[in-house]
Formats: structure tokens, C-alpha cells, sequence
């Protein structure tokens, strides 16, 4: 088995497995524990640029009148790149590049991905499809129009010069990029399993991860083609979306959120799987409910297929479309609800050590759950005629994506940190970094379910008076939660030099029954060598 | 038939949330405003059948969802202080339990099914009106909005948001315009919504009205005010560089001034003219009349 590596010293296994050095190790890197590094850090520097775009946008917003922007078109263009950002760039590449390459051949007991090369060029095609979205920032007035990038606001007539088609060919990179990963991922986990994980024996980790890619499989060639139709409705003479010549933007917008809806669950999936092994950890039980954990999870996933119409009460649709999109949207509540109930089960009974990445497992089960149930009041489609467009939808899903997806990495990352860096990360840190971030999304994102109730629309860089009060109090929450990032990161590089370094193979000495747990940490650069066997009990 | 199917649902579901209803009253009944008022917590008060159909199924809907967050949060503490590895040092193996899985996947089921009822019911009367007054036509633009009265010698204007500048004591900036859309209290408004640029959106929280201003296609929905005043909206869709800066000042009146509104906005508006006209204006043409009236 592969904890024969202990044995070894960790500088001497360097040198027995020939790891490249300098550039090298990087640029032409196939090796899933890099590769994995290297999109870690990618969307830490995203989340900074992300993160920043935020609190330029929470200073303008917390005062009533214009400071801090030109012009509208300027607010525009920031809300444009903080969604596609934060979506494409700091929480995909972390969850699913990130802890995906990291953990998905570690967990599956193999030695590597199943495509090692296409690994590679599936990170390489992020930094330029990021450079490709900042450029068009800083070319041609900069693309103004919403991550939704509806027609006819970002037709030619409405946003001509090349920044808008810039962003939409970096969609193009950052939707090839993924797209390889689930290729790769799929591949993985369906053939290099450990002798004897079955895929009812499989870490949940990997049960979300395996969703997460057909969902990517599946929604992201719409996106790729919706905008593709867009590109050449701008450039070369089609009408996919243009009414004039018999087009239609409303195509456009079944088309976008095809792709748009199951995309929230590509994000949040993969944080279900790590919510799962911490709580089982830190709790000393199995999960409970393991086949109804997965099965919600493929639920989920396929009804996300079924109910992207909901992001479009308002345009214009059919009475009966909008009463079968109510009804779908709201089964979604139904596995959801299932996992937020497993998850507490799993608690009950165990014998739970608050460790940090507990306290970021139990934060995202309470906050997901605020944010999954504003999500059965929009399913509506009549309640929707007050709340559309409105900061409601805006708090919505911020709850299941900043303080859903968000909370799921910084739970992975404080649970896998010693496995991946060897190093013990301070609990009294990570532990002010928890209550300063919750307290701070909290108080950013909670006062939005009031001002979306008021009315207040969402992407406005200047408000009616009355909204002033919760807008500042917002902001303030978001300048704290910016703080405890951005302090993080700094804690983070203090501790992968000077922290107190970690030998063990499972340094949190909790019941952890994944095989990353059986390899010596720092994980070395090749782990598995020899085929490790499920069917023997994976922790002594 | 519709609206009397709705009244039988509402009754029925009134009932069980009544208590409930006593509750937020408190929170949302406190302003009379037809716009956000500071610190306002609730949904704007109600103005239209719609609207006040939307407050209510959202008041069942907050205390559904008040009370499963308070019950999830209620086992989350109960399970961290009692499973604490102090309070519990040696853990169960416990994984499965049939009947608890049941539960927690078939009550769910029921309360959806519950809350689908008057939802659906929502949906369709918030779809057309049971029989239309007349028609309002509202065309968004970059950035202002157009409306056209077909039914009263078809005038159109523009409605623009009144500059921060040009703000007279009493206005509200960003949400007062200077032509209003006039319409007469207790008249059902058909209104049919085109966008003639990029999209936009048609939205006025009060009356209950929401619909994209689509290029291409024309939109329809209704309303009807239930009282006088004046209600305000902003476009709700991302337009370009001035979407924040296209209110919606919506004013309904008594029926005889509406109409002396239209026959003067019909003169005021022939040929493409644009100088604004306002209620007060309309009432202050007459007002020499009736001087006159009483000297005689």
C-alpha cells in the first residue's frame, strides 16, 4: 500500500521520483498535484482582482450620489467582470481545477489523472482566457452589459469595438478549458478506481466531482454556442438575436441559461462533496445516508437541467411555460433538503472536534439553508414580479454561492491544507478568519433581502434616497469579509514558509476513511505507485 | 371564475396563516407610501389587486421559511452543543434510519405541494386582466420611456427622470419624472410592452407589475390601482450607461380628471409635442373656469 512511502524522507522522494524543476515543473507540468496547485493559486489572485471589484462597487453603493465611478457605464463594466470572475475564475478553477486535480486520483487511489497532457493545456488556457476578459476592460470602452451578457446590449450596435468580443472569445477559452477537466475527470474516476471501489463505495467528494463534469459536459457547448451565434451576429452579418432580421434575444436568453442554471450547481456540487467528508471527520461518524447523499446529489443535477425558464419570469413567456417552471424549480428543494438533513444526522450522535474546517462546514450548512429557502420564494413565478432583477435575488445568491461555494473552499482548503502543503495552519487564525467572514457576508448580504423587497434594482451604481441606510450597512459588512480574505491569503503565505511542519499521514488523527489520508503528507509528487486496495480498511 | 377560484384558496389558506399574518403586519403596515421608504424592511404597500395578492402569498411564504430556518438552526445548536467531542466522547455508527429519511424527503413534498396552490393560482391571475378598461402601450428606450394611450386618441410622450439638478423641494431624486403615466383609479389596464433598442424593464413594485420591455415582441400584463397616488418604479433590466436613471412615476386619479388629463394631454401631445403636463397643471386650467362659474 502506498503508506510503504512513509518510510521515505520527503526530500530524498524528491529526488527518487526525478520531479522537474524551475519553470519546467509548471509550464509543462502533467503531474494532477501541480496542476492542482497551480489553479489554487490562479484563483487566489482572481479572488484578489474579484474581491476588489466588489469593494469598489460596495463604496459607490454606500452612499446614495456618484464617488468612486465616472459614469454608469464604468459601473457596468465592473459588475460585468466581478460575476465573470468570480464565477469563471476564482470559484471553478478552485473547486473543480483546484481541489478536482488535487484530490479526485488521490481518492480514486491513482497515480494521476487519466490524461495527464490535456491536464495541462486545460490550465493553460486559463491565464489567457483571463487576460483576454482584463483586456477588454482596458480596449475599446470595456464591455458593460451583466455576466448574462443579454442581446441586444451586446450586439454590435450596442457595444461596438473589440472589448466586447475580447470577453466573449475568454468564455470561449474558460469553456474549452473546463470542458477538457470533465473529459479528464469523467475518464478518471469511471476507470482508475482502487480494486473495490464501486461507484456505490465511492467518496461523495468524488460522486459530486463526477456530477459537476457531466453537468460541465452537458451545459457548457450551449454557452460556447449561444455566444458563438452572438460573436457572429456582431461580426459577420447573422441574425441569430437580432429582431430586424427576423432573430429573436429571447433565444438567446433560453440558450444562456440552459447553460446559466446548471452552472450554479457546477459551483455548488463540488462543495457539497467536501461539506460531506468534513462533517463525517470532524463528527467520528460515517455519513449518514450515504446512497440518499448521492442520489440527491444526481437529482439535483438532473433537474438542474429542466429549470433554467425561472431566470426568466419577466421576458414575455407562456402562462403554462412559467407554472411548469415554478413547479420544477421548487423539486429542487426536495434533494436539497435531503442534504442539509443528512448532514445534521451525520452531527447527531458523533462526537464532534470544532476544528476550522468545521466551523466552515456547520457556517455553510446554516447559510446555504438561508440561501436555498429565498430560493423557494423566487421558484415562484407570481412572487417573482416583485423580487426579479431586485438586491432579493442578488442576497439569494450571494447566500448560495458567496457564502455557499466560497465557505465549501475555504472548508477544503483549511481540511486539506496539512495534506498539501505539510504544514499545520494556526487554529486560533483560522478561527478568527471563520467569525470575521461570517459576520461580514452576513452583514453585506442580509440587508439585500430588504432593499430587494423595497425594490431596489439590481446593477445601479446610484439608488433613490430612501435605500441609503442598508446599502451602507452592506458595505461595511463587505469591506470587513474583504479585510479577513485579504488577511487570509497573507496568513496563508506566512504559513506555508514559517508554520509548523506535519509528517503524518492523517495529521488531523480523526477517522478519515479517503485514501489521501493513507499517503505521507506533504503528498509527494507521485503518490500510488503500487495500486492501493479498497476492500482492506483504509485508516489503522 | 379565475378570481373566485383565488378568493376560495385565500380564504381557505388564510385561515392557517392568520396568526402569522398578525405578525407581519406589524413589520410592513407601518409606512403608507407608494414608494421605499428608509430602513423599510417588507415589500412596498399594495396598490393594485395583483400586488396585494403578491403581499399576501409572500407573508405565508416568509413564515414557511422563517420557521424551516429557525428549525434547522434549532438542530444545528442542539447538535453542537450535545454531540460536542466533550459532551459525547465516544460517537455512534448510526447511518441509516428508513423512516427518518422518509420524512425528511415527504414532508418537503407536501409543503411544496401546499405553497404550488396559491402560486399557481398567482401566476395566472397576475396574467390577464378579466376585462380590459383600455390599452396603455410602454415603450423602454435608451434611457427614457414612451407611453401611448391608443383608446383616448392614441398621444404618446416621453417620460424622462427629472435631473438632480432641476429636483423642486419634495421630489424624490432618481425616482420623479417629468411626464407621469395618468390612469383613472379602478380602471384594469391592459398594457402592452415593447423595448425599441436594447431590453428593459418595465417595473412598479406597488401596482404589482413586472415585464420585460422586449426588442421584437410585444409583452402584455395589466393592473389596476386601488387608490390615488402616485407609485414609482425604475427600469429593472441592464440597458447601458443611464439604466439607473429611467424611473417610472405611475399616478392614478379620479376618473373625471383623468379623462379632462386626456383630452388635454391630447392637444398637448399632437404632432409630436413634448412639453411635459402634469395632474396639477390639467387642474389649474380649470380652475378659472370654475372661478368663472361661481361669478356668475
Amino acid at each position: 500500500m502506498a503508506t510503504a512511502h512513509a518510510a521515505h524522507d520527503h526530500h530524498d522522494h524528491d529526488h527518487h521520483d526525478h520531479t522537474p524543476t524551475g519553470w519546467r515543473r509548471w509550464a509543462y507540468s502533467t503531474n494532477h498535484k501541480d496542476i492542482g496547485t497551480m489553479y489554487l493559486v490562479f484563483s487566489v489572485f482572481a479572488a484578489i482582482l474579484g474581491g476588489a471589484f466588489s469593494v469598489w462597487m460596495r463604496m459607490e453603493l454606500a452612499h446614495p450620489g456618484m464617488q468612486y465611478m465616472a459614469d454608469g457605464h464604468v459601473w457596468n463594466m465592473v459588475v460585468t467582470a466581478h460575476g465573470l470572475i468570480m464565477v469563471f475564475f476564482v470559484v471553478m478553477p478552485a473547486l473543480i481545477g483546484g481541489f478536482g486535480n488535487w484530490f479526485i486520483p488521490m481518492m480514486c487511489g491513482a497515480p494521476d489523472m487519466a490524461f495527464p497532457r490535456m491536464n495541462n493545456i486545460s490550465f493553460w488556457l486559463m491565464p489567457p482566457a483571463f487576460l483576454l476578459l482584463l483586456g477588454s476592460a482596458l480596449i475599446g470602452g470595456g464591455a458593460g452589459v451583466g455576466w448574462t451578457i443579454y442581446p441586444p446590449l451586446s450586439a454590435a450596435q450596442y457595444h461596438p469595438g473589440p472589448a466586447m468580443d475580447m470577453a466573449i472569445l475568454s468564455l470561449h477559452l474558460a469553456g474549452a478549458s473546463s470542458i477538457l477537466g470533465a473529459i479528464n475527470f469523467i475518464t478518471t474516476i469511471f476507470n482508475m478506481r482502487a480494486p473495490g471501489m464501486t461507484m456505490h463505495r465511492m467518496p461523495l467528494f468524488l460522486w459530486a466531482m463526477l456530477l459537476t463534469a457531466f453537468l460541465l459536459v452537458l451545459s457548457l457547448p450551449v454557452l460556447a454556442g449561444a455566444i458563438t451565434m452572438l460573436l457572429t451576429d456582431r461580426n459577420f452579418g447573422t441574425h441569430f438575436f437580432e429582431p430586424a432580421g427576423g432573430g429573436d434575444p429571447v433565444l438567446f436568453l433560453h440558450l444562456f441559461w440552459f447553460f446559466g442554471h446548471p452552472e450554479v450547481y457546477i459551483m455548488i456540487l463540488p462543495a457539497f462533496g467536501i461539506i460531506s467528508h468534513v462533517v463525517s471527520t470532524f463528527s467520528k461518524k460515517p455519513i449518514f445516508g450515504y446512497l440518499g447523499m448521492a442520489y440527491a446529489m444526481t437529482a439535483i443535477g438532473v433537474v438542474g437541467f429542466v429549470v433554467w425558464a425561472h431566470h426568466m419570469y419577466t421576458v414575455g413567456l407562456d402562462v403554462n411555460t412559467r407554472i411548469y417552471f415554478t413547479a420544477a424549480t421548487m423539486v429542487i428543494a426536495v434533494p436539497t433538503g435531503v442534504k442539509i438533513f443528512s448532514w445534521i444526522a451525520t452531527m447527531w450522535g458523533g462526537s464532534i472536534e470544532f476544528r476550522v474546517p468545521m466551523l466552515w462546514a456547520v457556517g455553510f450548512i446554516f447559510l446555504f439553508t438561508v440561501g436555498g429557502v429565498t430560493g423557494v420564494v423566487l421558484s415562484n413565478a407570481g412572487m417573482d414580479i416583485a423580487l426579479h432583477n431586485t438586491y432579493y435575488v442578488v442576497a439569494h445568491f450571494h447566500y448560495v454561492l458567496s457564502l455557499g461555494a466560497v465557505f465549501g473552499i475555504f472548508c477544503g482548503f483549511y481540511y486539506w491544507w496539512p495534506k498539501m502543503t505539510g504544514r499545520e495552519f494556526p487554529e486560533s487564525w483560522g478561527k478568527l478568519h471563520f467569525w470575521a467572514t461570517f459576520i461580514g457576508v452576513n452583514l453585506t448580504f442580509f440587508p439585500q433581502h430588504f432593499l430587494g423587497l423595497a425594490g431596489m434594482p439590481r446593477r445601479i451604481p446610484d439608488y433613490p434616497d430612501a435605500f441609503a441606510g442598508w446599502n451602507l450597512v452592506s458595505s461595511w459588512g463587505a469591506y470587513l469579509a474583504f479585510a479577513s480574505s485579504m488577511a487570509f491569503i497573507v496568513a496563508a503565505i506566512w504559513v506555508l514558509y514559517n508554520g509548523k511542519k506535519v509528517t503524518a499521514a492523517n495529521p488531523w488523527g480523526l477517522p478519515a476513511d479517503t485514501l489521501e489520508w493513507t499517503v505521507p503528507s506533504p503528498a509527494p509528487h507521485h503518490t500510488f505507485e503500487e495500486l492501493p486496495d479498497f476492500k482492506a480498511p483504509a485508516h489503522h | 371564475m379565475l378570481t373566485n377560484v383565488s378568493v376560495r384558496i385565500r380564504t381557505a389558506l388564510a385561515v392557517t396563516f392568520l396568526a402569522a399574518l398578525a405578525v407581519l403586519a406589524l413589520g410592513t403596515g407601518t409606512a403608507e407610501a407608494n414608494q421605499p421608504y428608509p430602513w423599510q424592511l417588507g415589500l412596498q404597500p399594495s396598490a393594485s389587486p395583483v400586488k396585494e395578492y403578491i403581499g399576501w402569498f409572500h407573508n405565508i411564504l416568509l413564515v414557511i421559511i422563517t420557521l424551516i430556518t429557525v428549525f434547522v438552526l434549532a438542530l444545528l445548536l442542539y447538535t453542537i452543543v450535545r454531540f460536542r467531542a466533550a459532551s459525547n466522547p465516544s460517537p455512534s455508527r448510526a447511518t441509516h434510519n428508513t423512516l427518518l429519511e422518509i420524512v425528511w424527503t415527504g414532508v418537503p413534498v407536501l409543503l411544496l405541494v401546499l405553497i404550488a396552490i396559491p402560486s399557481i393560482d398567482l401566476i395566472r391571475v397576475s396574467d390577464k386582466p378579466p376585462s380590459a378598461d383600455f390599452t396603455l402601450k410602454v415603450t423602454g428606450h435608451q434611457w427614457y420611456w414612451k407611453y401611448q394611450y391608443p383608446d383616448h386618441g392614441d398621444f404618446e410622450f416621453d417620460s424622462y427622470m427629472i435631473q438632480d439638478a432641476d429636483l423642486k423641494p419634495g421630489q424624490m431624486r432618481m425616482l420623479e419624472v417629468d411626464n407621469r403615466v395618468v390612469v383613472p383609479v379602478g380602471a384594469s389596464i391592459r398594457v402592452v410592452i415593447a423595448g425599441s433598442d436594447v431590453i428593459h424593464s418595465w417595473f412598479v413594485p406597488a401596482l404589482g407589475l413586472q415585464k420585460y420591455a422586449m426588442p421584437g415582441r410585444l409583452n402584455e400584463t395589466w393592473f389596476k390601482a386601488d387608490k390615488a397616488g402616485v407609485f414609482y418604479g425604475q427600469c429593472n433590466q441592464i440597458c447601458g450607461i443611464n439604466h439607473a436613471y429611467m424611473p417610472i412615476a405611475v399616478e392614478a386619479v379620479d376618473k373625471a380628471t383623468f379623462e379632462r388629463w386626456a383630452a388635454e394631454a391630447k392637444k398637448r401631445f399632437a404632432d409630436g409635442g413634448q412639453a411635459p403636463l402634469s395632474v396639477a397643471e390639467v387642474l389649474a386650467l380649470d380652475a378659472p373656469r370654475v372661478a368663472l362659474n361661481v361669478s356668475k
